[in-house]
């Protein structure tokens, strides 16, 4: 651990940070420099959660396969966020009706709880669009992609 | 002459898929691109304009943008035929202009 990390870590400065991710991923840059700044966010200790809502719902589909557009298929990274503790993404039910989709359409992304004698749980929550302005407002810091 | 119009935005965060259905004419063709492939999935608040179609127009998605969003070919809507970028090449031939709607 490197002098700058143990001062980060050492010190009792947790902030709730969110994630919130509309573009759907491959069109642009954004999901990708999401995903690496979240685990930035985990590796110093903070509160991080992961909103997922319009074409942001995209990032999450199952059976992504980008061999044939020579891109990096970044979408297994997000099943192992449990292991960087980011265990909350909410996804916006509304926005998964809106593109003819259902949870089972996603990736199954579980973490497992240490509180709980290791039990592996999902991380996944299905949130409705009434429910997103509370968990934007019990933030401290919103970044969006 | 005929027109091959390309999309590569998602029909639900740019107005370019709407845009571009409503400046087609008999004849032209519709190739749906990167992030535009998502106008092509079945059971979408915008699956109705392709489907309303009357055929006049000819509706292609990529499919290796198809796969790398995680779309299977049997969630496409069925009046969208899914080509490769062999297919695509053989679009560009067989139209007069092609206009990309960005």
């Amino acid at each position: 651990m490197s002098e700058q990390e143990q001062e980060f870590s050492g010190s009792d400065v947790q902030k709730k940070f969110l994630y919130l991710n509309r573009r759907a991923p491959y069109g642009t840059i954004y999901a990708l420099e999401s995903l690496e700044v979240v685990l930035i966010g985990a590796a110093f200790d903070q509160d991080v959660s992961l909103a997922f809502l319009d074409d942001g719902v995209y990032q999450l589909l199952k059976g992504q396969d980008t061999k044939a557009i020579g891109m990096k298929n970044f979408s297994p990274t997000y099943r192992a966020l449990g292991d960087y503790e980011v265990t909350k993404l909410y996804v916006e039910k509304e926005s998964l009706e809106e593109r003819g989709l259902s949870i089972d359409d996603l990736m199954e992304i579980t973490y497992e709880d240490e509180d709980d004698d290791w039990a592996e749980k999902p991380s996944i929550q299905l949130v409705n669009r009434s429910e997103f302005a509370a968990i934007m407002a019990a933030q401290d810091v919103i970044l969006s992609f | 002459m005929s027109v091959l119009h390309t999309v590569n935005k998602s029909p639900f965060e740019k107005a370019a898929f709407e845009s571009c259905l409503k400046h087609t004419g008999p004849g032209d063709a519709v190739l749906l691109i990167e992030d535009g492939v998502y106008a092509a999935v079945k059971g979408t608040a915008v699956a109705d304009r392709i489907a309303g179609g009357n055929g006049a127009v000819s509706l292609y998605a990529l499919g290796p943008d198809l796969a790398a969003r995680g779309i299977t070919e049997s969630a496409v809507i069925e009046t969208v035929k899914v080509v490769d970028y062999g297919g695509f090449v053989d679009l560009i031939t067989e139209y007069d202009v092609s206009q990309a709607w960005l």
